[in-house]
């Protein structure tokens, strides 16, 4: 049965200092809301728990998409169309920007946020698997101040992660390092449209004389939280883009994922389906000339 | 700014060109509150879980689905509901393709099919029939398989190009 508004208390501050001040005062008791795309459908259903909402949607410090030399620093309140639209992102993080293209329909991605999508710590986000992939930190502020951590350790495991109740995300930064690799992202799920992912790739690398170099891989809905294939990746280093090769890292991609059978899809079907979509990158990219 | 629980709270926006003021519980959604106190009903509710489209809506000029925003969060904004669409002589040609195409069955989707269409068309005003499917993409219809959807806005932005 849908929440009673009434239940709810509502802020509503203009900056970014405030609604840490008020996460200071009672660290516990507010949730954060952003563009309300996923919090709105738990007031649906009936299963907010929590009775204060901080309404940090379109706070101006929060929305800026700053570039410099180095790196691009997104703010955690950009919106999925935010990302799109964004010129650098499009260039140089198309993972990214694939991940927003197919994040819900068109209203979602005007309401969803990057922020949102990283609190909300669903194994299926779409844009988790190209942070892992790209190595992004998160900037996390509070009234202490800011710290800045690297976003592979800040899912520790199903829906937990190492943010503090006091403690909003305030900027993803992604390095400038990528625009040479070859990128590669593929979402599957029921239907093109609207769906939840059963499996999603994101995946990086490059091809130099002969040899893969740096291919980094990272997939959604495998796994409790969003996952890297380290041992994958590591095989492949200076290995030429063969059969027997992509074979392999086939059968250790499979093996370093832990999918589960749930509504969306079978665990033995998401096992087939990453070994095929790891399959797909490395061929695809070993057909990609980084050799000038 | 002191949250008050269960506490009614003063909302100003404007909605179809018209500066309205309600007296809101700030959690109520935008969906409700167009329906229930400003009357346009126009603006359906489908899924009540942002999959459907139904009770979309423009904030701003941008696309949304109102079932999922706080009444509050719409504060100071510039709404558009089927309503205004209706009410705009420029996309008179969108509610006649939707006619001459059989875009309409039932009509719980026709609504936010077309403010979609018209969130589309004011940014690009020839698609392509793949432009058009993503811009409806969050639109869900049970009647029509789409196709005659999919025509209407098409046809709609050509009638538009020729005039």
């Amino acid at each position: 049965m849908r929440s009673d508004p009434a239940d709810y208390e509502f802020a509503a501050p203009t900056r970014l200092e405030e609604a840490v001040r008020l996460l200071a005062e009672q660290p516990k008791a507010w949730l954060p809301i952003a563009g309300g795309t996923d919090v709105m459908v738990q007031f649906a259903a009936g299963t907010l728990a929590a009775r204060k909402l901080l309404s940090i949607w379109n706070l101006p410090e929060l929305r800026r998409i700053e570039i410099s030399p180095h790196e691009i620093r997104i703010g955690a309140g950009s919106t999925y169309s935010d990302l799109r639209g964004h010129e650098v992102i499009a260039r140089e993080f198309s993972l990214l920007a694939r991940a927003a293209s197919w994040t819900g329909g068109i209203a979602n991605q005007n309401r969803g946020t990057l922020g949102g999508n990283i609190v909300n710590a669903s194994p299926a986000a779409d844009s988790l698997p190209a942070l892992l992939a790209y190595e992004a930190d998160l900037v996390l502020c509070s009234a202490r101040g800011e710290r800045r951590v690297p976003y592979v350790n800040f899912h520790t495991g199903y829906k937990q992660m190492e943010l503090a109740p006091d403690e909003l995300i305030r900027a993803v930064c992604l390095p400038r390092r990528f625009s040479g690799y070859f990128s590669h992202a593929r979402k599957v799920g029921a239907r093109n449209a609207q769906a939840i992912s059963k499996v999603s790739v994101a995946a990086l690398g490059r091809v130099q004389n002969g040899e893969f170099r740096d291919v980094r891989i990272a997939l959604g809905s495998v796994a409790p939280v969003p996952l890297r294939l380290p041992e994958t990746e590591h095989a492949l280093q200076g290995k030429p883009p063969e059969a027997d090769v992509i074979a392999h890292a086939r059968r250790l991609a499979v093996a370093e994922t832990r999918p589960i059978d749930d509504i969306r899809s079978t665990a033995r079907y998401r096992a087939e389906v990453v070994g095929n979509l790891v399959v797909e990158f490395l061929e695809a990219l070993g057909r990609a000339n980084h050799d000038k | 700014m002191t949250p008050n629980r269960g506490a009614k709270r003063e909302i100003s926006f404007v909605v179809n060109g018209d500066h309205r003021t309600v007296c809101v519980y700030p959690m109520e959604r935008l969906l409700d509150v167009l329906r229930q106190q400003l009357s346009l009903t126009g603006t359906k509710e489908g899924c009540g879980e942002g999959e459907c489209g139904a009770c979309s809506v423009l904030i701003d000029g941008a696309l949304v689905d109102s079932c999922l925003v706080p009444v509050a969060q719409a504060e100071g904004a510039r709404i558009v509901t089927i309503e205004g669409v209706a009410a705009n002589p420029r996309f008179s040609a969108l509610g006649q393709a939707f006619l001459d195409c059989g875009g309409a069955q039932c009509g719980i989707c026709t609504p936010g099919m077309m403010v979609a269409a018209v969130h589309l068309l004011d940014r690009n005003s020839a698609p392509t029939m793949d432009d058009i499917r993503e811009g409806l993409s969050g639109n869900l219809c049970r009647c029509t398989g789409y196709l005659q959807i999919l025509e209407a806005v098409a046809e709609a932005a050509r009638r538009t190009a020729v005039r």
